[in-house]
């Protein structure tokens, strides 16, 4: 291993400009004569809009322009595009109603986009946007789950019966019914998983640029994959081609998610620009975020699991409705579907599964992929009925999870759900949790937390999950209106240093230090000569931009394509300048050797070759150091793992402290140790914030209740133990890095953890269940009411 | 946030010149509240008075049995101070537990009581406390102080100067933060002082409020079982999102318990 190679713990080389206050965001980029947009969003959550008077708006100082949604559809733009389609049980494809960026007619979520002011300064135009008049008539609202699907509920979509946007289903439905048949035991369980708010550190920002002398447009964004955007608002919303339009994602401060989509404000100011013939941006205020960028998980389901009398898992029966909001955000149809139903299979040999998702639109703000997505939804719903069934029918825990585990001779493993999952070893990852998180120990940390009058709990979950999305052929039979491949570009310059361009995009994950260290590694070259260049689509060829933890398992993987065609070319270089021929020639640690002699050539000596060929087979071989490669990953990669969580709660408060956190995961090959540790040490944050703190309120009237930090609770770093993560790694079988990915894997595999450590510790008090986020007084209310009403009743009366 | 003219006078003279010379004029201590409510428009005002630079209003002293504290002292200031952490330890440990660093080294005392935000923590102080509200014109009892609802019984341009507090023979306050905001869903401050048994809750209700059924049994036994079967009325309390009244209320006897335990 080279000092800056694979296995090496390199320092992030971007951190340097974030830490000197270099970095470069989107609302740091400022373009001469720009102007600034304020979006009118609408204050209630369902209304017709009768009409708008933007008379007083225009006539304030500084105001250029007002548009409505009238507007845009005079100049025939298009809906917002959702890049998946989904079919429904009968065959028919899902209800996907227009999302126009600025609605024209109807209002359906608090924060919908019903017009944009545009004014010479930010104040003026924020000024100005309070003088839009609109008369909205308002309309019956739907916020829940259960609100979207009750017999005769109001419609979101006048043409959408029952609010339904598709009743999918996956698995065999027979065959599963069969086996609950022959049941000795049937589990059952209600989850609901708790709609979040993404809340990445920077707030949205989108600049549109044209300049009508060449005719280019130009939309600096933060996005995490500035290509997706240049394909569906160039040809699905404003017609603009892709020659004609470049997309800059500059440094972006953080997504999770909720910078992959498409979205409104991106297709206004550029449609604007091109209007006004100056430049227009926009940025969200940090209460705008709140309300437009896409929401995550809200699923509210019923799950059934079947079982022999010794513990053996015969089937697994789901019902999920899941919370789409007013509109079908990018992948807002995959996400309730193939990234989550396919997954339900987790680390068991469930032989028989059935999954169906009913999807209702509710005036709400859309809700897409969050950290997970999917995966989580699913990971919980597992990990929570396979603890129940260990109560029910009295068997360890960690015993009924190893009994039904996939075991490692059966990898490749083909699962009822469609997926197959390549190789791990979940006994493995199971194994080290235990030992790392002294899990025999506890019953002596339970007693010493009775002295200080705490309820103290452990919790386990074992998780499979599946990233690196995707196989371009699987994807489109999974209804995928996109190839799920990667770009690279590897430049060697005539003195041997390296210029990678990646159409992954790097926000927060550290790709321009890791990309570095697989080019250092396979080259033989150090980091410092190695530049990775990503978020343009004038720099890129084509990019399908990061989320699902795919950068390193598909991003990665072009690089080291396009690295073996550099190796592949350099070989024959050398072979000519070393007189032998290009079969015998090796490469290692930089040199290209003649095998078996001291005869050998530095790398940077053959790229000068290239570059300077004057001795050189120019009958054979094009001049130059450069390849390029695209990779279609041949599956999906599948991370799994064990998450170990310990809690104590105060009886008297409900407060739930975390007190233990073990991760033992199976990311596949690390790149970067310190890097992956970071991405598992965010994850955990993330999903132990979705399972003690975080959730989206909405009032009956569809007012958002927690629209602010004052009550939507982020995780702080004082309300975690340091984390104690570590893994055991089952190379990925199909990837050249044998990589798998890991920016999810916390936020998927601990809040069941965390949810099973709380009933571990209130169960012996007669708590029964517990929903997501387990909030102090929650959990008082359990406690409460397990002991046949208490204080809390008596003090209330 | 509307545009508007800032004055900065170094006496409190100037400062109510300022003030009555002002359209709508707003004193401005350390931004903490009055900034978030001008961005969301709530507040409009014409002139802000800032009072950073008005020495009269800084300094912490003892003197005669009473901590006297300046308007603009900050929290931080308050949460280090070796004077009130000899003489009110529990005021030192209230204000070092306010919001977080970057408020606590902006927000001052004078901001904090004249807001009466109903979810602070400094309410529960001086009511516990028995404190003396000191302003450019009078002194105001702590009890009459807060009189409801973001409302004291400042008068329109009435500055406050500094708080003075007696030194109690013991006191502790025990706070439930809210986890998002971490203001006090409830605080409460136990204190046996020279005017008999205090016990002032905050956060819960509209306004800090004082338990008499819990100073007459504190007032016979100082001890946390003293409290034990007292029961507070959810009635009159908050009730939303972050806390029902119910926990509220629960939360009361078991923050006041605790709090007793604490002084033990
Ligand atoms: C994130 C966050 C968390 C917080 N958490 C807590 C918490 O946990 N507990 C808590 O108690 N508080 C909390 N606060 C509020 C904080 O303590 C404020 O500092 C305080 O409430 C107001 O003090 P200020 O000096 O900032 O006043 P300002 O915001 O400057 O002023 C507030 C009001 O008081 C008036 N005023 C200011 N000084 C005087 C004076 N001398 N005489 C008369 N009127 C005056 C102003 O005109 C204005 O109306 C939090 C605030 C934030 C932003």
């Amino acid at each position: 291993m080279s000092a800056t190679g694979i296995g090496a713990s390199v320092k992030r080389v971007e951190d340097h400009r974030f830490l000197i206050g270099r970095g470069r965001y989107t609302d740091d980029i400022n373009r001469p004569g720009q102007l600034f947009a304020v979006i009118v969003r609408s204050p209630v959550a369902h209304a017709r809009i009768a009409a708008i008077d933007a008379g007083e708006a225009l006539a304030a100082p500084g105001v250029v322009a007002v548009y409505t949604g009238a507007d845009m559809a005079a100049d025939e733009v298009g809906g917002l595009p959702c890049s998946w389609l989904v079919y429904s049980k009968d065959g028919s494809e899902m209800k996907e109603p227009v999302h126009p960026p600025l609605v024209p007619d109807r209002a359906r979520h608090v924060g919908d986009q019903v017009a944009v002011v545009i004014a010479e300064t930010r104040a003026q135009a924020k000024a100005a946007a309070g003088l839009v008049d609109v008369d909205y008539q308002e309309l019956p609202v739907l916020v829940t789950c259960g609100d979207a699907i009750t017999d005769g509920a109001p419609l979101v979509w006048d043409d959408v019966p029952g609010n339904t946007c598709f009743d999918w289903e996956i698995g065999d439905k027979a065959a599963t019914d069969a086996a609950f048949a022959r049941a000795d035991h049937v589990v059952r369980l209600d989850v609901v998983n708790n709609r979040l708010i993404p809340n990445a550190m920077e707030p949205r920002c989108a600049i549109g640029d044209y300049d009508p002398g060449s005719d280019l447009t130009t939309l600096y964004t933060t996005s995490q994959n500035p290509h997706v955007i240049r394909l569906l608002m160039g040809n699905f919303v404003l017609g603009i081609p892709e020659s004609k339009l470049r997309v800059v994602a500059p440094d972006v401060g953080g997504g999770f998610g909720s910078k992959i989509f498409h979205y409104a404000e991106e297709a206004i100011v550029t449609w604007a620009s091109r209007k006004l013939g100056r430049p227009v941006k926009w940025t969200a205020e940090r209460s705008e975020s709140f309300m437009s960028d896409a929401h995550g998980r809200d699923h509210v389901s019923h799950a059934e699991l079947a079982l022999d009398k010794e513990g053996t898992f015969l089937g697994l029966r789901v019902s999920t409705v899941a919370n789409v909001g007013a509109y079908l955000s990018t992948f807002g149809a995959a996400v309730p579907t193939y990234l989550y139903g396919t997954l339900l299979s987790g680390c068991y040999r469930t032989p028989a599964i059935y999954c169906e998702v009913r999807a209702v639109f509710t005036n709400t703000v859309p809700v897409d992929a969050y950290r997970g997505a999917g995966r989580p939804e699913a990971a919980y719903l597992i990990e929570r009925i396979v603890d129940e069934a260990a109560r029910e029918l009295g068997i360890d825990r960690v015993e009924l999870r190893r009994r039904n585990f996939i075991p490692v001779d059966a990898f490749p493993y083909q699962t009822p759900v469609a997926l197959e999952y390549d190789t791990g070893n979940y006994d493995a990852t199971l194994d080290r949790a235990l030992e790392a998180s002294d899990w025999q120990g506890f019953a002596v940390r339970r007693q010493q937390a009775v002295g200080r009058g705490m309820l103290r709990g452990i919790g386990i979950s074992t998780y499979v999950e599946a990233c690196g999305l995707a196989p371009s052929n699987v994807a489109g039979q999974l209804g995928a209106r996109a190839g799920l491949y990667e770009s690279a570009i590897v430049r060697v310059h005539p003195t041997g240093s390296v210029t990678v361009f990646t159409g992954s995009h790097s926000h927060g994950q550290g790709h321009e230090t890791t990309f570095a260290q697989i080019v250092s590694d396979r080259l033989g070259i150090d980091i410092e000569q190695v530049e990775v260049v990503h978020g343009d689509t004038e720099k890129i060829p084509f990019g399908m931009g990061t989320y699902g933890s795919r950068s390193l398992a598909v991003g990665g993987s072009a690089v080291v394509k396009a690295l073996d065609k550099i190796v592949e070319k350099g070989r024959k270089i050398a072979a000519h300048t070393l007189e032998a021929s290009a079969e015998d020639i090796e490469f290692a640690d930089g040199e290209f050797r003649v095998a078996g002699t001291d005869r050998a050539t530095a790398f940077a000596d053959v790229a000068f070759s290239a570059y300077v060929p004057h001795d050189y087979p120019l009958e054979e071989l094009e001049p130059g150091l450069e390849a390029s490669a695209f990779y279609d990953p041949k599956n999906f990669t599948f991370p799994a793992g064990c998450h170990v969580c310990e809690v104590e709660i105060d009886p008297e408060t409900g407060v739930v402290r975390v007190v233990a956190v073990t991760a033992s995961d199976d990311v596949g090959i690390v790149i970067n140790p310190m890097i992956v540790d970071g991405q598992i040490h965010g994850g955990l944050a993330q999903g132990i914030g979705q399972a003690l703190y975080e959730s989206c309120v909405y009032d009956e009237s569809g007012q958002l209740l927690t629209g602010s930090y004052l009550n939507y609770c982020m995780p702080r770093a004082a309300d975690f133990p340091f984390f104690n993560v570590g893994n055991h790694v089952t190379p990925c079988t199909h990837n050249p890095l044998g990589a798998k990915g890991v920016g999810e894997v916390g936020s998927i595999g601990v809040p069941p953890a965390v949810i099973n450590a709380v009933l571990d510790a209130l169960v012996p008090v007669g708590v029964t269940g517990i929903e997501m986020p387990a909030t102090s007084e929650k959990v008082w209310r359990a406690i409460c009411d397990a002991k046949g009403d208490a204080k809390g009743r008596a003090v209330a009366s | 946030m509307q545009p508007f003219q800032i004055h900065r006078p170094s006496s409190v003279a100037e400062a109510l010149a300022a003030l009555r010379g002002a359209g709508e004029g707003k004193l401005l201590a350390g931004g903490q509240s009055l900034i978030p409510v001008m961005k969301l428009d709530l507040a409009e005002p014409t002139d802000l008075v800032s009072l950073a630079g008005i020495d009269a209003l800084r300094g912490i002293r003892s003197e005669g049995g009473r901590v006297v504290i300046g308007a603009a002292v900050s929290h931080a200031e308050v949460e280090a101070s070796p004077d009130v952490a000899a003489a009110i330890p529990a005021l030192a440990r209230l204000a070092g537990a306010i919001g977080d660093a970057q408020v606590r080294n902006r927000g001052t005392l004078g901001g904090s009581v004249a807001h009466a935000d109903p979810a602070a923590d400094y309410p529960a102080a001086l009511v516990g406390l028995g404190a003396t509200v000191v302003t450019d014109r009078r002194e105001i009892g702590a009890d009459s102080f807060f009189t409801g609802l973001f409302e004291t019984a400042l008068v329109e341009d009435e500055i406050v100067t500094a708080v003075s507090f007696p030194v109690p023979e013991r006191a502790a306050y025990a706070k439930f933060p809210n986890p998002a905001s971490k203001f006090a869903i409830v605080g409460v401050m136990v204190a046996a002082t020279g005017q008999g048994v205090r016990v002032a809750v905050t956060g819960a209700g509209p306004s800090v409020f004082r338990v008499a059924e819990m100073e007459s049994a504190l007032a016979d036994g100082f001890r946390p079982e003293a409290l034990d079967g007292i029961a507070v009325s959810s009635d009159e309390l908050f009730g939303d999102g972050d806390a029902s009244a119910e926990y509220r209320a629960h939360l009361v006897g078991v923050m006041a318990r605790r709090a007793v335990a604490e002084c033990a």
